[in-house]
């Protein structure tokens, strides 16, 4: 057995700095892709065919092909039809933001449905109108019940995003990956990746719980 | 008030309406009666159109309502309702329920209408609920607040789907308590209900549907002494 975990010992803080670079991507992809999800998901029930039809073909899109294929599409194909190049990050927040919008507006649908129909129809007879119901009344219902759901999809983007290593984003994954290449050690620096993702993962786990017992407030 | 004229409504091709005509006065409290599946909490239902009539004219106060071009906001804000279920909602307070549409419906101003919240609440027998959230109450103080929201928007009519038909026995009396008082102060009211005491005590008038068809329409004394049709009077032999 050949490791040495004090050889790796110098690169730890440039691993380290990679968390920044992950952080930035998984934030910005993850409230946009949340946005998009809620817009999505009001397409999904709307009485308008076509809106419906769009959420539909896109979410089947989406979640039909692989997150590294939308990935490279984005950052190696689409400078073909735009003309310009694109940073690793934007393609990176790009693509993992319409991925995962199309998961999100999945949860959110099945949440604003399961919200029980007597909370419409006791908005209606207020004379609510219908955007305000849906923001004011129907959505914060909804998004107590997907919570967990919704934890689990941001926890599901924070480790997927280690494959934006292939467009050559300098996030915790490559730069693991670099120091492993540069001192002919693999084991060593993917461990210490693999303990900095689990414990991102630990921590948006525990806010989740926070979040919750806030929400759980009414209970 | 409320005026229906030759009232018809489909669910598919089941017709749960079938031309049904009345009106309501101003100041009136009316009891609609009758066995289960006889169309009464759809009548209901239609007078703000939570159920979209097949065909008939509804006319509340100056709007038909049945006309397209009404708006309809408008006239839910003027007409109060009260559900079976109460549909409190769940994730805010007391007092947040009841100012919730003053505020954003009717855009009136925060103070105002706490002001006029805790009024409603204290009329109802729950000022010290204010605070709480829905679930931390019971099933006839939520029905109490229930009532306190739809009279936050100050509403010409009060409409009431089987408000005790949920609530635990010894509940009922505290919501029929605060309707009743509702009764005395003049408020125009249509009560679906299976309470034939409260019905009897509070009505000006019971409307008896059964099949879809108003077969009776009546002072309550005179229905519930003499009814004139069997199945009125089968129905009574049932529930008294």
């Amino acid at each position: 057995m050949d490791l040495d975990f004090t050889a790796i010992l110098p690169s730890l803080p440039y691993i380290l700095k990679g968390i920044g670079v992950t952080l930035k991507i998984v934030l910005v992809a993850g409230l946009l892709g949340f946005a998009f999800g809620i817009i999505l998901a009001i397409f999904k029930i709307s009485k308008y065919k076509a809106l419906h039809w769009f959420a539909d073909i896109y979410t089947s899109i989406f979640r039909g092909t692989p997150l590294i294929l939308q990935l490279m599409i984005i950052y190696y194909g689409a400078p073909q039809i735009i003309g310009f190049e694109i940073s690793s990050y934007y393609a990176a927040v790009a693509s993992f933001s319409l991925n995962s919008a199309a998961y999100i507006s999945e949860i959110i649908r099945a949440g604003i449905l399961a919200v029980d129909k007597g909370q419409k129809e006791a908005a209606q007879a207020l004379g609510v109108p219908g955007n305000r119901m849906m923001w004011d009344i129907i959505l914060p219902q909804a998004l107590k019940n997907i919570l967990p759901a919704l934890m689990n999809e941001f926890i599901t983007l924070t480790k997927e995003s280690a494959i934006v290593t292939v467009i050559a984003a300098n996030d915790i994954m490559r730069r693991a990956y670099i120091v492993g290449g540069d001192q002919y050690r693999f084991f060593e620096p993917m461990i210490f990746a693999g303990m900095i993702y689990y414990l991102m993962v630990i921590s948006l786990t525990f806010v989740g719980k926070l979040v919750e017992r806030r929400l759980r407030q009414s209970d | 008030m409320i005026n229906v004229q030759n009232l018809h409504k489909s669910f598919g091709r089941l017709e749960v309406l079938k031309g049904i005509s009345t009106s309501i006065k101003n100041g009136e409290v009316v009891a609609i009666i009758g066995p289960s599946g006889s169309g009464k909490s759809t009548f209901l239902r239609c007078l703000n159109l939570l159920e979209q009539p097949t065909s008939g004219k509804i006319i509340i106060g100056a709007d038909n309502i049945t006309d397209k071009k009404t708006n309809i906001m408008k006239v839910r804000e003027n007409v109060g309702m009260v559900f079976q279920h109460f549909h409190l909602f769940p994730h805010m307070t007391v007092l947040q329920n009841i100012t919730y549409a003053p505020l954003k419906v009717k855009g009136i101003s925060k103070s105002e209408a706490e002001k006029h919240g805790l009024e409603l609440l204290k009329k109802v027998g729950l000022s010290e609920k204010a605070n709480e959230y829905p679930s931390r109450l019971s099933g006839g103080q939520k029905q109490r607040v229930a009532i306190a929201r739809a009279l936050a928007m100050d509403p010409g009519v009060m409409l009431f789907d089987e408000p005790t038909s949920a609530l635990d026995p010894e509940m009922v009396k505290e919501v029929l308590e605060v309707m009743k008082s509702l009764a005395h102060t003049g408020m125009t009211m249509a009560i679906v209900t299976h309470e034939m005491g409260f019905a009897r005590e509070v009505a000006d008038r019971v409307l008896f549907l059964d099949g879809g068809v108003l077969v009776e329409d009546a002072p309550p004394a005179e229905f519930f002494s003499s009814p004139k049709s069997s199945r009125a009077k089968e129905f009574l032999d049932k529930m008294l």
